[in-house]
């Protein structure tokens, strides 16, 4: 088995098929969205892939240290910041092929006019532990 | 075997080891071991007397490990002081565990896990999978908690607001998992208002109950929010509503008002209305009005901005909202209803927007985007 992330993105993707931003879908689109959203996600528990999920807000805060003593210094929200990241699966899969064909089921989630957004997901595979039997 | 029956005796039996001269940590675990034991044996062999039995078993659980540890003369000394056996007494030390779990010198989230196991009588399992943290953390996290609090005398009063604070918290941000936190916070609090007499126990018991009354109104079955003004009235629990009414009414009538039975009275004024439309706004007004008093609470102001939107027209709402400051969380998600309510289409739908990029959860996020998107389908057709 092997761990995967996919990675959505609120910028820094390249742009999607179905490109029209959530609040100009009607209310109903929004609904079937989130639907084949959770769908998705039951259906890899079913599956015992399903690991976690998550989803972030958009603004957060750059940090770092300062020395010793002194308070970290903290800045942004930077509005320019290139790449912002949304929200994560991770998923326990059999391998690179099935986290491809998961993050395309993913990426089919329906969007404005019912039609599918195409966006697309990062697949980035963890870094695991060594194994025992390396010879 | 009833669950809740026995979790409900744990904090009398774990009282009972620690009057014995228990340390407060170690007679915590040996409650706890007691009460898988009691899982593992009572379907098949239940007992007569519940408590003693739990009593007897969480006291040797206790007497083995303190003899495993290096403490041996402690240890006799307990031996000796030992009780005969017998039916474990009936005062209800109840409260000051209470106390002593939401001491000051915690932090919320501790004092909370700590309540869950101590009082309530929960798993460290069950308390982890409700906070989404593995459970790994949360053992450390109880066992932290207990440290800290290990220097405190059991029987010093404690303050009842931290109780309180710790019980709103259970309540109010109840995730997921097997247990129900908000039921959980509930039966805390009943057995809390049922060892103290004070018009703000009664109060925050009054408030749960009443939102509890609404929570089957308050998701769609796909799971999305449905704003207060569109819950179907007929789903509300009247049974709870009418419960929480007579005890916010018996605490009212004592005349020494607090936040909790301030925001009860808030939550009984909308339980008595039949529809929205005949929602008692002006006296909701003066009930926020009162609660700004009490708490000086830049949220309470918000939600009074609601109400004055209501009780006095959308300007009015604006007026009030505009005193406030525009970074208070869900500020835009206020200005954008109040816009809407005042006709004012494309500035709702532009903040409804707003609001959503800045909620705190996915079901607020998810509600405040369907909201902006409605405006949006009208307006462009």
């Amino acid at each position: 088995m092997a761990k995967y992330l996919l990675l959505k993105h609120y910028r820094g993707a390249p742009a999607s098929v179905n490109n029209v931003p959530m609040d100009r879908w009607t209310p109903e689109e929004i609904s079937a969205h989130v639907q084949y959203m959770n769908d998705f996600a039951a259906r890899l528990e079913e599956t015992g892939e399903f690991v976690d999920g998550q989803a972030l807000a958009p603004e957060g805060t750059w940090v770092r240290y300062d020395g010793e003593g002194r308070p970290p210094v903290t800045d942004g929200p930077f509005a320019e910041t290139k790449d912002l990241i949304a929200g994560w699966m991770v998923i326990d899969v059999d391998g690179y092929e099935r986290a491809v064909e998961l993050a395309g089921e993913l990426s089919a989630a329906p969007g404005a006019g019912g039609r599918p957004i195409h966006e697309w997901l990062e697949v980035r595979p963890f870094l695991t532990a060594p194994p025992t039997i390396t010879e | 075997m009833n669950e809740v029956l026995l979790r409900s005796l744990t904090p009398n039996v774990l009282a009972i080891l620690v009057r014995r001269g228990a340390d407060f940590a170690a007679a915590e675990d040996a409650v706890q071991d007691a009460l898988v034991e009691a899982v593992r044996v009572w379907p098949a062999d239940p007992p007569r007397d519940p408590k003693g039995w739990l009593v007897t078993v969480a006291w040797r659980r206790f007497l083995d490990t303190t003899r495993a540890d290096a403490a041996r003369r402690r240890r006799e000394d307990l031996v000796d002081e030992e009780p005969a056996p017998g039916p474990a007494p009936a005062v209800d030390d109840t409260l000051q565990l209470y106390f002593l779990c939401a001491h000051p010198s915690l932090t919320p989230s501790s004092a909370v896990a700590l309540t869950l196991r101590a009082v309530g009588g929960l798993t460290t399992r069950q308390i982890a999978q409700a906070y989404l943290v593995p459970e790994a953390t949360m053992a450390q996290r109880i066992s932290r908690a207990k440290r800290t609090v290990s220097g405190v005398r059991f029987d010093q009063p404690g303050d009842v607001a931290t109780v309180l604070r710790v019980l709103y918290l259970v309540f109010n941000e109840g995730y997921s998992g097997d247990v129900d936190l908000a039921a959980e916070a509930i039966r805390l609090t009943r057995r809390l208002a049922a060892a103290i007499d004070h018009p703000e126990v009664a109060g925050l018991l009054a408030l749960m109950l009443l939102h509890h009354a609404r929570r089957a109104a308050r998701t769609a079955p796909d799971g999305s929010l449905v704003p207060l003004a569109e819950q179907d009235r007929g789903r509300w629990d009247t049974t709870l509503i009418a419960e929480g009414v007579e005890i916010l009414q018996a605490a009212l009538a004592r005349d020494r008002l607090g936040e909790f039975q301030a925001q009860a009275a808030i939550a009984a004024l909308h339980a008595d209305a039949p529809t929205a439309e005949e929602t008692d706004w002006v006296q909701i007004v003066e009930w926020y009005d009162e609660l700004a008093r009490l708490t000086d609470s830049p949220v309470v102001r918000l939600n009074r901005a609601v109400a004055v939107g209501e009780a006095d027209g959308p300007r009015a709402g604006l007026a009030a909202l505009a005193a406030l400051d525009a970074s208070l969380p869900r500020y835009a998600a206020v200005a954008a209803y109040l816009h809407e309510r005042d006709g004012d289409l494309a500035t709702a739908a532009r903040l409804y927007a707003e609001a959503a990029q800045k909620a705190p959860n996915l079901t607020e996020r998810d509600h405040l985007t369907r909201q902006a998107a409605r405006l949006n389908t009208h307006r462009h057709r």
